[in-house]
């Protein structure tokens, strides 16, 4: 059976975190190295 | 988003290229076109297991499927470990070619299902979140993996074993928080104050389900295996060029010296494109809520075919600038096309069995794997070997080859358009006469 409790706000916002930590970095890291291509 | 490190594996192809030689590749070590295959394997069990497990997925809930898919995918990594120490190529086949394979494919539908059922409002929205974080392993992937391969690297070893292992239990840790955390609604859920479309008011949007077996009997479950395909096989075999292509398309020769793309800023290419790959994911998917699945493959479809054929014109006038932005406007719509398309099923087919439907459809990545890059690779050979007999300089001839490349490609996406221009709503004839089965969390 489905569990049909409600998650709280603060496991929310550490699964946002969880994710978007390591997103951002390789965000940020894909930016600095593509910069080259407009020198 | 830890599955989709598969994305990245080209950052191994070169140091496993020289594992016996260290410094450059000796007799003995494996040839590039063996290792590619490694890659190759993973995508075609990707689809393979989707496609094969993906009722048992619906039985059985996103749990217990991402637990498998956390086992299979990590235990690829240990295996293939095992191939490094052991110099054993099939080794690494079998480990995160088969095994990795099947746990990507679990891994893929799972939360695509789940976040549908959560969403139904949002469908595009939701498949667009899913499927985005696939696109956005590589950005993670890559540098972890060259990080991590210069952590273990020594005078005798290039560190990749141990990368494997490192990898490995990096991603089952994440992997196992999403076991954790994954959850499915109440069959009655709803958002609040959604009150669902009114039968018959949308007839590209289904009010009634279709079941797996019964859907891949229908003429839409088809269009939409032809649209994914080439939708796939014209980005794939692009992103698999990338490289090369803009080196060669502006090179030293052709802008003179020093003003050519070099291998570091081609990466950077590579990896804006991943980018853009991931971010039409979501934007697109996203848009298709408000405009409806069959107009945005137009827009994919048809549009990508123009800029497909504007990419000669970028390249014949030298415009670095232009030539990146359309390229980044095709991998966005390519990316869209993964996450659109099991929103697009949804509308087709109902929630019931998505999952596994979606998973069925998925053979038409495994074969686009395939017919992509091949057809890439045979048209430009090809237009060389025809372009340097007729007397033309050879660096001139290899750009000229990625012209005719770009002109079969909008082909491939013609013909997708031309099957979503076919594809109407499913006859009830197909529809199951059941109410919605509750599904394990």
């Amino acid at each position: 059976m489905a569990n049909q409790s409600k998650t709280s706000p603060l496991q929310v916002a550490l699964a946002w975190i969880f994710v978007l930590i390591p997103l951002l970095w390789g965000v940020s890291q894909t930016f600095i190295k593509a910069l080259a291509l407009f020198k | 988003m830890c599955i989709g490190q598969v994305y990245a594996f080209s950052v191994f192809n070169i140091p496993l290229s020289k594992l016996v030689g260290i410094k450059e590749p000796v007799p003995g070590d494996w040839a590039l076109t063996e290792i590619v295959w490694i890659f190759n394997i993973a995508i075609i069990f990707l689809g393979l297991s989707a496609a094969l497990f993906g009722k048992w997925v619906e039985r059985n809930g996103p749990r217990k499927t991402m637990l498998v898919s956390a086992l299979c995918f990590c235990s690829g990594f240990a295996v293939s470990a095992l191939g490094i120490n052991q110099h054993s190529l099939w080794l690494l086949y079998l480990g995160y070619g088969v095994l990795g394979g099947i746990g990507l494919g679990l891994g893929y539908i799972s939360p695509v299902s789940t976040l549908l059922k959560w969403f139904p409002d949002r469908p595009g929205m939701a498949t667009g979140m899913a499927i985005m974080g696939f696109g956005g392993g590589a950005m993670i992937g890559s540098p972890l993996a060259v990080g991590l391969m210069k952590h273990y690297q020594s005078a005798t070893s290039l560190g990749i074993g141990e990368t494997f292992l490192a990898m490995g239990a990096i991603y089952f840790v994440i992997m196992l928080f999403g076991v954790l955390t994954a959850r499915v609604p109440a069959p009655d859920w709803k958002p609040a104050g959604w009150i669902p479309t009114a039968a018959g008011a949308n007839k590209m949007i289904a009010t009634a389900n279709v079941d797996t077996d019964t859907a891949i009997k229908t003429p839409q479950f088809w269009l939409l295996w032809v649209i994914l395909c080439v939708n796939v096989s014209a980005g794939i075999g692009i992103l698999s060029q990338a490289s090369p292509m803009i080196q060669e398309i502006f090179s030293d020769v052709r802008l003179g010296v020093g003003r050519g793309i070099t291998p570091e800023v081609a990466a950077g290419f590579v990896g804006l494109l991943s980018l853009f790959n991931l971010l039409g994911r979501f934007f697109w998917s996203s848009l298709s809520d408000r405009t409806g699945r069959k107009p945005i493959f137009m827009i994919y479809l048809g549009l990508g075919a123009v800029l497909y054929l504007l990419i000669p014109t970028a390249g014949h006038l030298a415009t670095t600038t232009l030539f990146v932005l359309l390229f980044c406007l095709i991998l966005s719509m390519y990316g869209a096309g993964f996450a659109t398309i099991p929103a697009y099923l949804r509308d087709m087919f109902g929630t019931l069995q998505v999952g596994a439907i979606h998973g069925r459809l998925l053979t038409a990545w495994s074969t686009a794997a395939i017919l992509g890059p091949s057809i890439v690779t045979y048209v430009r050979e090809y237009r060389i070997k025809t372009d340097v007999a007729a007397g033309i300089a050879e660096n001139v001839a290899k750009a000229n080859a990625y012209n005719t490349t770009m002109y079969v490609m909008a082909g491939l996406l013609l013909v997708g358009f031309v099957c979503n221009l076919l594809v109407k709503p499913v006859a009830a004839k197909y529809q199951v006469k059941e109410t919605a089965r509750p599904v394990a969390a």
